[in-house]
């Protein structure tokens, strides 16, 4: 019988991944991928609590999420576009101009 | 065990597998399509749980919002962009070593956190019955207008920007010159 600790541990470790992503990778294009995947684990567990609380709630806050998740990759990738266009590079760790 | 809770775990333990497997593939795939393909995975099997907890409305959501648009933008910018081969230990093996660690650290904490607790008894009104009796779409829609409308509003406002933004970031400058800056 699956009980929500499964989905909520499958969801841990998808968060953790993702997280590994941000952390390790240098690539900005990566590193998004890996902030996906921490926003669809999130969305598994509101779905999974949802599912086994009756409560349509955290299936509606899944429909937010995925429209924030939209918007944030449509943002992150023109800023990822418009950074190569100006220096032909998008090693995170290069873009330091702002750095004090 | 009864023939559908089986069904019901061999689905789930296949695209969890799946699922976890997609997400490595993302941390360790050389190259960036490499990556993005293995996220397609993971969103396709992610979409089979929302299936499996009654969430079809969700399903069909993410596999055309998440596999549909957001990997598509991916796959295009990586295509348009074609950057270098990412070398797999760009960071310092100690930066990877306590990252890791510490991510390690999260999960543990946080499956410990959820195993030792137990679930609130279910008191929502929308039981399995019910959604049997109502479409998906239906009840979530209507929630989305009534109760959630002030955040339903705000998400559409966050799009609104976001695609002015998006079009004011990625446009090329009349005149300008591709290195403007140094």
């Amino acid at each position: 019988m699956l009980t929500v600790t499964h989905y909520t541990i499958l969801s841990a470790l998808l968060f953790a991944i993702g997280a590994i992503t941000v952390l390790v990778r240098r690539n900005p294009l990566i590193m998004f991928m890996g902030i996906e995947l921490m926003l669809n684990a999130a969305n598994l567990a509101f779905v999974a609590y949802s599912h086994f609380l009756s409560d349509m709630g955290g299936q509606v806050f899944v429909f937010i999420v995925l429209t924030v998740a939209a918007a944030e990759v449509a943002v992150g990738l023109a800023l990822v576009v418009a950074i190569f266009r100006a220096r032909d590079n998008v090693d995170v760790d290069e873009i330091d101009t702002l750095r004090g | 065990m009864d023939l559908g809770s089986l069904t019901e775990s061999i689905v789930f333990y296949l695209f969890a597998a799946i699922a976890v497997l997609g997400a490595l593939g993302v941390v360790m795939a050389r190259s960036p399509v490499r990556s993005a393909l293995s996220l397609a995975s993971v969103f396709i099997s992610l979409a089979a749980m929302y299936v499996l907890l009654n969430a079809g409305f969700l399903a069909v959501a993410q596999i055309m919002i998440y596999a549909g648009a957001v990997l598509i933008l991916f796959l295009f910018v990586i295509m348009v962009l074609n950057p270098r081969v990412d070398v797999l230990g760009a960071r310092t093996g100690t930066q990877t070593l306590i990252a890791i660690a510490f991510t390690v650290a999260l999960a543990v904490l946080i499956i410990a956190t959820v195993s030792s607790g137990q679930i609130a008894p279910a008191t929502g009104k929308f039981t399995p019955e019910v959604l049997a009796d109502f479409q998906h779409v239906e009840i979530i829609g209507a929630l989305l207008f009534s109760e959630f409308l002030l955040p339903f509003e705000i998400a559409s406002m966050l799009l609104l920007v976001a695609i002015v933004g998006a079009m004011t970031l990625a446009r090329r400058e009349k005149g300008a010159h591709k290195n403007i800056e140094g």
